[in-house]
């Protein structure tokens, strides 16, 4: 892991060509990170260079360009296996990380699960980790049960641990929360669902990006991420899966690419990690998040968490400061990422998103794609921003500047 | 803030913070919930409606400034009219926020002052949610065989 405790942030941004853009006259200030990031340069190149040089279906021509495409596309996977640590042919690529999940859901799920059965989540999950499950319960008549949120914002481990019986099958549960910022011990949750001879899957899209995360340490089965929020192009996503387990799957998609033979009787399945990639994958997209995983690893996980607890703290502090604001999620910035969501009274997340956009400041507002997160904390939306390693400390007081004008704007006390 | 003031009027803002037709009738005729299931905004509307006639018309829900001041504006537009013209007024208000068709102020009132959210596409869904409950509410109870009228 790299030594380097802090990020150099004004020289870190330099690689970043959209962060010099203005928005309405004024500097851009993206704090929404957590639904996508910004690319950096080398992305971009990787993918221009590819389309440039080397363009070619992967795994079939015998010539040299396709030889050099696929070369590209499996260094990229190999690129994506070191920043979690896992074997590369526990590495599938998918569209993004509600495809990897889905995966699971269907090619294990549909299967596997019988009546009764129960999969484990909880209530601070993205959409993309309970719709799949319902779905899949449906079709089964398995149960989809949500493990509880506490006031504080964090998971009810107590709970949880009654809620994992001998009926549970599956434990889907997000790694670090998109709308409270809360870091679960998704760690020890693993080997909960181990020793209850349950599978696990770590919902890692806002982790994977901001934390060193190590898949077998993690000790899950399944862990999906998506590349377009580290620094990534949209349309690629992955699942990391435990081979043996990805092994004793059936394929998810059929189709080309994903076979070993095809006869009128019947066909066979490729190898892993292939067996899950039906037909022409997003090649371009494969190869920009090689290089994405290659310059979070040259930045290095470790000094990304460390910037981004610093700003996590900055932000708290911060908005506390704004009369009558409520924030949720943990205090404490080791236990949380640095996206904070938070609502002012008569002021709705809506009006202060297109309120604070005047003043160049891109923050998110609504639902967060997390609707039973929303109803537990009582709200129908909350405003939420969300730094990464390329935003500085003093964007942060742009952000404060800007909902104080925008309470004046409405008439705020 | 510059630049957001037509989005913003003091009118808007007004029926934002004092919202005519707010509340729950005591029986209503017909009652319908709708929501933007992109931001979660949501209202819950009942008329009373009384030989072909919007007599009553009260309104709850959740939601930003425009959604609700919205809301607001379309329970004085629409309070009094016939179903037929109340449709009308609807389809008048949607073309208007499509940029379709100029804001006929006799029709809709208040509501005039929403026409500059049509430059803000994002926020159209947010002005339309009431009217759009509005629509539902009066073809479910046409589609309750009070059609036609």
């Amino acid at each position: 892991m790299s030594t380097a405790a802090t990020i150099d942030v004004a020289a870190l941004r330099a690689d970043f060509p959209i962060l010099s853009r203005r928005v309405h006259g004024k500097p851009l200030v993206y704090l929404d990170s957590a639904a996508t990031s910004q690319k950096p340069r080398p992305v971009l190149e990787a993918m221009d260079a590819y389309y440039r040089e080397t363009n070619a279906n992967v795994h079939r021509g015998v010539y040299e360009l396709a030889a050099e495409a696929t070369a590209r596309y499996e260094d990229a996977r190999d690129a994506v296996a070191a920043l979690v640590g896992a074997p590369r042919e526990g590495v599938v690529f998918t569209k993004n990380a509600s495809e990897a999940i889905n995966l699971v859901a269907w090619a294990w799920g549909v299967r596997e699960l019988r009546p009764g059965d129960e999969v484990l989540v909880t209530e601070m999950e993205h959409h993309s980790n309970i719709v799949p499950w319902q779905i899949v319960a449906q079709i089964t008549g398995a149960v989809v049960r949500f493990a509880p949120v506490t006031p504080g914002g964090e998971l009810d481990m107590d709970a949880l641990r009654g809620m994992l019986t001998g009926r549970t099958r599956m434990v889907a549960v997000v790694h670090a929360s998109n709308v409270l910022g809360t870091i679960n011990p998704v760690a020890e949750i693993a080997a909960l669902a181990r020793q209850r001879g349950a599978l696990s899957l770590v919902d890692a899209s806002q982790s994977v990006p901001h934390m060193p995360v190590d898949v077998t340490a993690l000790g899950c089965d399944f862990l999906a991420f998506t590349g377009h929020k580290m620094l990534g192009p949209t349309g690629i996503g992955v699942l990391v899966g435990r081979p043996d387990v990805l092994d004793r799957m059936e394929p998810f998609l059929g189709g080309g690419e994903m076979i070993s033979n095809v006869s009128v009787e019947g066909s066979t399945w490729n190898d892993l990690p292939w067996k899950f990639e039906a037909g022409t994958p997003p090649i371009a997209e494969a190869v920009g998040l090689g290089a994405a995983a290659r310059y979070l690893s040259a930045v290095g996980p470790a000094a990304v968490r460390a910037h981004e607890k610093e700003m996590a703290a900055r932000m708290l502090d911060a908005l506390a400061e704004v009369e009558g604001i409520t924030i949720y999620g943990p205090r404490d910035p080791a236990r949380r990422g640095a996206a904070v969501s938070f609502s002012l009274p008569d002021l709705h997340p809506h009006d202060i998103a297109q309120l604070v956009d005047q003043e160049g400041v891109c923050v998110r507002a609504g639902h967060h794609c997390a609707k039973p997160l929303m109803r537990v904390l009582g709200v129908g939306a909350t405003a939420r921003a969300s730094a990464y390693l390329y935003n500085s400390p003093d964007e942060i007081d742009v952000l404060v500047r800007a909902l104080h004008s925008a309470r004046r704007a409405f008439g705020g006390r | 803030m510059g630049g957001l003031d037509d989005l913003y009027q003091e009118l808007i803002l007004d029926h934002y913070r004092r919202k005519r037709g707010e509340g729950r009738l005591d029986d209503p005729t017909v009652a319908v919930d709708q929501n933007n299931p992109l931001c979660g905004d949501e209202i819950h509307l009942e008329l009373g409606i009384e030989e072909g006639r919007i007599a009553r018309l009260a309104h709850t829900g959740e939601g930003c400034s425009i959604s609700q001041a919205s809301a607001s504006m379309m329970s004085e537009a629409l309070t009094g009219r016939s179903i037929e013209e109340a449709l009308a007024v609807v389809e008048h208000f949607r073309l208007m926020m499509h940029g379709k068709e100029p804001a006929d102020e006799e029709r809709l009132g208040d509501a005039i002052a929403l026409e500059g959210v049509a430059k803000y596409p994002v926020r159209i869904k947010c002005a339309l949610l009431g009217w759009m409950a509005a629509k539902d509410a009066i073809q479910t109870y046409q589609g309750n065989g009070n059609g036609g009228g």
